[in-house]
């Protein structure tokens, strides 16, 4: 593991560099074959609008690999990343344009632990929602 | 219909190993957008001292709810399948999954609840590789939600 941000160098608060991942529909339909995860709720308008949702919504798994790339892309090695978990608190609504959604990420050093380790907070959105709630990752750097 | 709460603690059998495949992570890579070289190069991974092309920290997902799947469709605890949604995921890393990895999970019953109608169940899937050693732990919550009058929602 080579993380390529040293523990001496940050501080509680740090932020991490910010990213805006867009997401379409086709962006779902091709997570969908990655992942295996083929619920219809997430390609299917009719299915979602039956099961009461607003409209497709994006794979909570999906938002949740776009998050951590705030803080993979910034240590430089993924395999960096000790822990990571996540509450999915709202869902990313994914109209059928050629826009989509976009989902923001924010991320900050909240403490710094043993073992050069750190904990982040992340903050991801999808317009004014929040989307993830409890958005936590702890990081071995260098 | 509230879950059956002896189910608590119960563990299943290890699944059959899955394969790591370099063209799977980088497929999944590729879905998810991220270009780290760590994904599909395989010097560059071994430059960061693994041995192999590595996946993205939510890729083992896949396996293990695939492996929870046993739980999840387990007709004696009643769970309702289609009210299901993903509620909370955490995953503790002892190191990267990486291409040519064999994983078995064996996946436990931490905790079956009821709060407010919505039927909860907290699934967790250790993951382990053909030496037996561990490499990641991932906890799933999933949520089945208490079926309501559709006239709620407008």
């Amino acid at each position: 593991m080579t993380a390529k941000i040293s523990y001496d160098d940050v501080e509680v608060g740090t932020e991490l560099p910010a990213q805006t991942f867009p997401v379409t529909r086709a962006t779902l339909v091709q997570y969908a074959g990655a992942s295996g995860d083929f619920n219809p709720i997430h390609w299917n308008e009719k299915f979602a609008l039956e099961v009461g949702l607003p409209d497709v919504i994006a794979h909570g798994m999906f938002t949740m690999a776009e998050a951590i790339r705030v803080v993979t892309d910034w240590a430089g090695d993924p395999g960096a990343v000790v822990e990571y978990g996540v509450r999915f608190t709202k869902p990313v609504v994914v109209p059928n344009d050629d826009k989509g959604a976009t989902i923001d990420v924010s991320a900050k050093v909240a403490a710094k632990l043993d073992d050069r380790q750190v904990r982040v907070d992340l903050l991801a959105k999808s317009g004014d929602q929040k989307v993830l709630g409890m958005s936590r990752a702890v990081v071995r750097l260098a | 219909m509230a879950l059956d709460q002896s189910f608590v603690g119960r563990s299943y059998p290890p699944t059959d190993p899955y394969e790591v495949g370099r063209e799977k992570i980088r497929e999944f890579a590729e879905a998810v957008g991220d270009a780290n070289p760590a994904y599909t190069d395989s010097e560059a991974a071994k430059a960061l001292g693994h041995p192999d092309v590595i996946a993205p920290p939510t890729f083992v997902f896949a396996i293990t709810f695939k492996a929870a799947g046993q739980v999840i469709q387990d007709p004696q605890l009643g769970l309702d399948y289609s009210r299901v949604v993903h509620g909370d995921q955490k995953f503790a890393y002892t190191r990267p999954v990486h291409a040519g990895d064999r994983l078995t999970v064996t996946s436990t019953i931490e905790a079956v609840k009821s709060l407010a109608g919505n039927d909860i169940l907290d699934v967790r899937g250790d993951v382990h590789d053909a030496a037996g050693e561990h490499v990641v732990t991932a906890w799933t919550k999933l949520v089945a939600r208490a079926a309501e009058p559709a006239a709620e929602e407008a």
